[in-house]
């Protein structure tokens, strides 16, 4: 029973040790094929993720931030295999995923995902405890088991079983289909959950409370988080660690407090300062940023930020800065950052930068 | 003469749900008023009541509406579209719904203007493209004949105030218009409101949700709940001394400058009530921690704080401190 300790304690699950991280992303590429012409042949690829590396360790939260068309929810859904990755490797817990060792219904059975639009991810034609009984049942858990289940963790998530289990999902408010949501992806007691722009639908009082639940289920659960929004405020708030993307890449990724107050990459310092004051004493006067981001058909040569970049030198246009190390675990692509990389910020020699 | 002047506007959809319920705001010309508020809170409309855009039949509108004078509820179908565009305009969240998609963009800003105006097509063609390059918008003869698909979403948005200016029109309407926009985007748009409002002389009504957004542009803030303005108040009043508990919850729910990890959040408990079904006290007693005997009884009328400051609560005097508004202050 749930009530109580998780009846898997997710902990004596690990196989690989906090050490070995719960989530690693290695050379993550999707390419989708643009069809045009009369005969329909692939003309152009949309380069949506473009070589993503990175690691999620075990009970952090590892927040996604970008802006749209970065690839920050193509890597979220590549992750699950909800589409096909081009190429690139993804591993659980030091298991490859769709190897002997870990099946893709496996791993999906301990990583679960909320989406933005609460609505139209929940069956309209189910109850809600149907709708969070039904994945338990698929992996074999008797149906009175699996009600028994729904009903708690309904509770868990703030809904009163006896007033919410029989209604259907346009019965209730965004803030309360959302936490559906949520049971739902918790009912197979995963260890890693996903959450795609979960909270940005929904009003901002909703949002606190839906944010404070999301932190309770973590301590209680023993979860880890993949957070990806645009917003972020609400980043800052729910993360260890923060990873920017950029066109399908990682332009920078640390620990949250790192990337927030000493941003290296000159994109997150732009995406820093576009963020409203909410200080009518101090507006922001210049927009950091002019333009909207480039095309992913096309992405710009060398430094994909170089036709926005404030500080552009001849060299970002035809060089492709690599994630650099910036300080403890801290990363950036910039050649700003790259030791010898020819910028005139760049440090000299093999030094790593401050 | 204010340029709009809203008095005990009440909308009622269907005979059942009361959206505003006696909504009175008056805009001085030149002024931009942001509206705040969550979804259902009756912001977008009132602002959709000052073009009348609601469907007259299943809508129900008492009260008065005047804008420069004019009285928008007593309007002719053909008096309503003279006024749409010339005297009103108004700017959607979703610009790509909101322009038509088989024109390009240069035909329906002549369009507009070939309506109201007696002008040859060249001379509309010309103002179009000053409308343009008065929003910025990069290479402005080409972008003329560009679809609305053709173009990325900033530029869409930027396309669509040059349609609303066409008129030049006394007060501009802009319902969410960065809502969909990305961060970097969002910041270059609403700087550009600010700055066509100071050259134009515009009066804008600004509804968003968004109170970082509504203060990087608003004089004033008016904040929604429930159908009623809650609190009105500049916007230096409004964030630095807030006196109506649902605003100071609004401002304390942000997930912004909670700096130490694992401290929560200062949510709003509860969900906005349903509109079919208002509590006959103040709406947002059920959720509100301050809430006396008499706020569930009786609904409290609007107290001035101070010159135009005002809130809808009957403890704006000492709810501000129970609540811990005063941190707020230094934010």
């Amino acid at each position: 029973m749930i009530i109580g300790a998780p009846a898997h304690d997710p902990f004596e699950r690990d196989r690989g040790g906090p050490a070995t991280p719960l989530l690693t992303v290695k050379g993550l590429l999707k390419h989708f094929p643009i069809r045009g012409g009369a005969l329909g042949r692939v003309q152009a690829h949309v380069r949506a993720v473009d070589g993503v590396d990175f690691e999620v360790m075990k009970g952090e939260t590892l927040g996604v931030v970008g802006e749209s068309g970065c690839g920050k929810s193509t890597t979220a859904r590549l992750l699950l295999s909800l589409i096909d990755p081009t190429a690139g490797e993804v591993f659980f817990d030091g298991m490859k995923v769709g190897s002997p060792e870990l099946s893709l219904k496996e791993f999906r059975r301990q990583t679960q995902m909320v989406f933005q639009d609460s609505y139209s991810s929940l069956n309209p034609r189910l109850t809600i405890e149907a709708s969070i009984a039904f994945a338990p049942q698929v992996h074999g858990v008797p149906k009175r088991e699996a009600v028994a289940r729904a009903r708690d963790l309904l509770a868990r998530v703030g809904l009163d079983p006896v007033r919410f289990a029989g209604r259907y999902p346009h019965e209730l408010s965004g803030g309360q289909r959302q936490r559906v949501n949520i049971a739902r992806a918790l009912a197979l007691q995963p260890r890693l959950v996903l959450l795609d722009e979960a909270v940005s639908a929904l009003d901002k009082s909703v949002e606190a409370q839906v944010l404070n639940l999301l932190m309770d289920l973590k301590d209680e659960f023993g979860l880890t988080y993949l957070f990806i929004s645009h917003d972020l405020n609400v980043v800052r708030f729910i993360s260890d660690r923060v990873m920017v993307m950029y066109l399908g890449q990682v332009a920078e990724i640390g620990p949250s407090d790192v990337v927030f107050d000493r941003a290296c990459h000159p994109y997150t310092t732009a995406l820093l300062s576009s963020m409203p004051s909410i200080d009518p004493d101090h507006r922001t006067m210049e927009a950091p940023l002019a333009g909207d981001p480039p095309n992913p058909i096309n992405p710009p040569s060398g430094c994909r930020f170089h036709t926005r970049c404030s500080f552009v030198e001849q060299v970002c246009s035809s060089v492709q800065p690599r994630l650099t190390e910036a300080g403890p675990q801290h990363e950036a692509a910039c050649l700003m950052v790259v030791p010898g990389s020819g910028h005139s910020k760049a440090p000299v020699g093999t030094g790593v930068a401050a | 003469m204010s340029a709009v002047d809203i008095r005990d506007l009440r909308v009622t959809f269907g005979g059942v749900v009361r959206a505003v319920d006696g909504v009175t705001l008056s805009i001085e010309r030149g002024e931009v008023v942001a509206l705040i508020g969550e979804s259902g809170s009756g912001k977008s409309v009132t602002l959709r009541s000052l073009m009348r855009l609601h469907p007259p039949r299943a809508t129900k509108m008492e009260g008065t509406i005047a804008v420069e004078g004019r009285d928008v509820l007593a309007m002719t179908p053909r008096a309503l579209a003279d006024y749409r565009g010339p005297i009103v305009s108004m700017i959607f969240q979703e610009p790509l719904l909101a322009l038509d998609p088989v024109y390009t963009v240069g035909e329906q800003i002549m369009e507009i203007i070939l309506r109201h105006e007696k002008v040859s097509r060249k001379e509309a063609r010309a103002r179009a493209l000053a409308l343009f390059e008065r929003v910025r918008i990069p290479s402005p003869e080409r972008r003329l004949d560009a679809y609305p698909h053709e173009m990325s979403g900033g530029m869409r948005q930027r396309a669509m105030i040059a349609l609303a200016l066409a008129c030049r029109p006394k007060v501009l309407l802009a319902d969410e218009p960065t809502t969909a926009l990305d961060a970097t985007v969002q910041i270059q748009i609403l700087l550009l409101l600010r700055e066509l409002q100071r050259d134009l002389g515009l009066s804008i009504i600004f509804v968003t949700h968004d109170l970082g957004a509504a203060v990087e542009v608003a004089d004033r803030i008016a904040v929604m709940y429930a159908g009623r303005i809650v609190e009105e108040g500049t916007a230096r009043e409004l964030i630095r001394n807030p006196r109506h508990p649902y605003t100071i919850g609004l401002l304390k729910s942000r997930a912004h400058g909670v700096m130490e990890k694992g401290t929560r959040l200062d949510a709003i408990p509860g969900a906005p009530p349903d509109l079919a079904r208002l509590p006959p006290g103040c709406s947002f007693a059920p959720r509100c921690a301050a809430a006396i005997e008499s706020c569930q009884i009786e609904q409290p009328p609007s107290f001035v704080v101070e010159g135009g400051h005002r809130a809808r609560c009957f403890r704006w005097k000492d709810a501000p401190a129970q609540l811990g508004a005063q941190a707020l202050g230094a934010a």
